[in-house]
């Protein structure tokens, strides 16, 4: 399948607002960019913005395979680019020594069948890499904020040459360059060098009018009346300074719970038995309590009309 | 007529001269993404700069002002948005002509002596209350605080290392082995857990309370960060600034410089459960602070709601591994933490230790370390 192309920003949003997934300039222009030269995006904000989504919704769109690295501490090479299958080697030794094989001038040839690509686990950066696939792979490099700094270094160079070398294979160079999206809860900083290769574009939670056509979009079953309320509710109780500000994938929880339990509009009681789906603090719940949820509820429903 | 570059190379230079770091390389990344997008469009060049020439969202404020001023001439622009910063510096002050001049020369002239000299005041100096050093003492105190280290504590890694213990198969290198004799594996391989240094964070309360330790204790916090890996450092005043990048210079001046021109409120007001819960919101609870080794160095005296307080050390204590508090006060005879966040604040913590001195400093180092 060929790769699909935008011709401009506008053409972009578009073309993901067709594939559910609505952005607003700022990160539809950095999506552009990353693309148009060929550079890694990296997306800072806080979770549930929907950085991660970015990746799914470009292997959608283009038709490129999405290819995805979950960082965690002490993250390595072996998980990371390659490993060899360690197993399938033991038993492909013990076959060529049943048969007479591994002995005398054979164990030459019989190495360089081990460290050949039928024992070579690719992992996500090598995959991607070495897609021979017409639409460029996506590639995720999901919470890179949680990896150490040494394995930012070497996601460094792979990145700046997008060739990785298997000592015992040779070098493989990628034939098209990825699309490379790296996300970070910015738990601690990512390094200059890595930034500096990479655009930057930090996600804000949606405003009132970007939430409300999300809701359309994801939770249809929701009435309007309801969706504009829920929207309102939201954004005003993300105003509070919670710990957990709730995030979109929240918002539409909450909608869906409220239309769930049947409730055409918002009630006091109805938003206080579904609080649970949108803040998953103890504090932050007790917090809006505290406020008074008939307040937030009664301007939720005076602005929406 | 001058070339769409020529703007932008200006529109660039007028971003550093705020204070905003942009490498060289950036500049042809901005010229290439405003071309890639078409100059025609004024939100284009907004946009491409935004994700080319800022990398944190703190700089978003600076930015908009410039693009204001530059391709706007909205001179007003950076005037509203107070760009400039205060600056402060932290260097020991000067010492008095009139007291210690001579003893100043001395020391210039024979070398052997100095060495002595310096030896036998290490000893009592780092007992003495800092308070009561005179600023030729404290020069001696921060040359003795260089020497301290922080070397733990260690956490189980997920990485795994190389061990003969029989914990666990290490199967890639008894394949390696088992190559060498002709592919029976005969000798096995075994790994272990590694281990990696736990993150350690310091929150220094730089409120004027605190003013006479804050100066002192903050090249502690130097020393730490320059001579170990995973080590965060956060000034807490009526605000919060992160001075890990600032304090990471080897060279202590500039170090300590460059945090002074970053922490905006030194000796301001005191609102410390504030302070905790913009730790908590910003960097805490998503992650900095999870199994770390917290460190608070402050007098606990705080003007906002003991309530706060409790909740903010509360939240803290749940994430971290364990919060150590440093308080300058408790070395003072007949102390007790009446301060009422301080009272708040104790049921939260791990150790409560002195830091008024050098001596309770290297405490400190065993505290953390883990001992």
């Amino acid at each position: 399948m060929a790769e699909k192309h935008a011709a401009d920003v506008a053409e972009l949003i578009e073309q993901l607002g067709h594939h559910d997934y609505l952005a607003d300039e700022g990160l539809a222009t950095a999506i552009f960019l990353a693309i148009a030269l060929e550079r890694p995006l990296l997306l800072e904000g806080e979770a549930g913005v929907g950085k991660t989504e970015v990746a799914k919704v470009l292997a959608r769109w283009t038709g490129g395979e999405l290819i995805r690295l979950q960082c965690y501490e002490g993250i390595d090479v072996n998980q990371a680019v390659y490993e060899w299958d360690y197993s399938r080697q033991l038993l492909h030794l013990r076959t060529a020594e049943a048969t007479g094989q591994a002995s005398g001038a054979d164990a030459a040839v019989l190495e360089n069948e081990l460290y050949s690509e039928r024992f070579l686990v690719r992992r996500p950066l090598l995959e991607a890499i070495s897609s021979t696939a017409e639409a460029r792979p996506i590639l995720l490099i999901d919470e890179v904020d949680r990896a150490d700094d040494e394995f930012e270094a070497f996601l460094l160079e792979v990145l700046s040459e997008y060739a990785i070398t298997v000592p015992e294979l040779g070098r493989f160079v990628a034939e098209k360059p990825p699309i490379v999206i790296i996300t970070s809860n910015r738990t601690r900083d990512v390094h200059d060098a890595l930034k500096r290769r990479a655009l930057y574009h930090w996600v804000e939670h949606p405003t009132f009018d970007r939430e409300l056509e999300i809701l359309r979009l994801k939770a249809p079953q929701v009435s309007e009346q309801l969706a504009r309320q829920v929207a309102a509710a939201t954004a005003e109780i993300r105003s509070f300074g919670l710990y957990k500000p709730p995030g979109v994938a929240e918002t539409i929880d909450w909608a869906q719970a409220l239309k769930l339990i049947g409730a055409e509009t918002m009630t006091v009681n109805a938003a206080d038995s579904t609080l649970g789906t949108l803040l998953k603090y103890r504090e932050d719940q007790q917090r809006v309590r505290g406020v008074g949820l008939e307040e937030i509820v009664a301007k939720a429903i005076s602005i929406t009309g | 007529m001058l070339g769409f570059e020529h703007y932008a190379i200006g529109f660039v230079d007028a971003l550093r001269r705020t204070g905003l770091t942009v490498p060289v390389g950036r500049t042809l990344t901005f010229i290439d993404a405003v071309t890639a997008l078409g100059v025609d469009d004024e939100t284009h060049v907004y946009w491409a700069g935004r994700s080319t020439l800022l990398d944190r969202p703190e700089d978003t404020p600076l930015y908009d002002a410039v693009f204001r001023y530059w391709w706007n001439q909205d001179e007003r622009a950076l005037r509203e948005s107070a760009v400039e910063i205060e600056t402060v510096t932290i260097a020991v002050d000067e010492e008095e002509p009139d007291d210690d001049g001579e003893a100043g020369d001395d020391e210039g002239d024979e070398d052997g002596e100095i060495q002595e000299v310096r030896f036998s005041a290490a000893e009592v100096l780092s007992a003495k209350d800092f308070a009561e050093c005179t600023d030729a003492e404290m020069a001696e105190v921060y040359e003795l605080m260089n020497r301290l280290r922080l070397a733990g504590p260690f956490r189980e890694a997920r990485r795994s290392v190389r061990t003969t213990r029989r914990v666990r198969p290490d199967i890639r290198r008894t394949v390696q082995l088992a190559l060498r004799s002709e592919g029976e594996p005969i000798r096995r391989a075994f790994v272990e857990h590694g281990e990696r240094p736990r993150r350690v964070v310091f929150l220094l309360d730089v409120s004027g309370s605190m003013e006479t330790y804050s100066r002192v204790l903050v090249r502690f916090i130097h020393a730490a960060v320059v001579g170990r890996q995973r080590v965060e450092a956060f000034a807490l005043g009526t605000r919060l600034t992160r001075l890990t990048r600032e304090l990471s210079s080897r060279d202590p001046d500039s170090a300590l410089a460059k945090a002074a021109e970053a922490v905006e409120d030194w000796s301001g007001g005191t609102r410390l459960g504030d302070g905790l819960r913009m730790f908590n919101d910003q960097w805490g609870q998503r992650g900095m602070a999870r199994g770390a080794v917290v460190v608070i160095l402050s007098d606990g005296w705080d003007r906002g709601e003991p309530e706060v307080m409790g909740e903010q050390m509360g939240r803290l204590h749940r994430v971290a591994h364990s919060v150590v508090w440093v308080n300058p006060l408790k070395a003072s005879p007949g102390y007790a933490p009446l301060a009422a966040g301080m009272a708040a604040a104790l049921p939260h913590v791990d150790t409560f230790i002195e830091g008024h001195s050098v001596d309770s400093l290297s405490n400190l180092a065993k505290v953390v370390v883990g001992v």
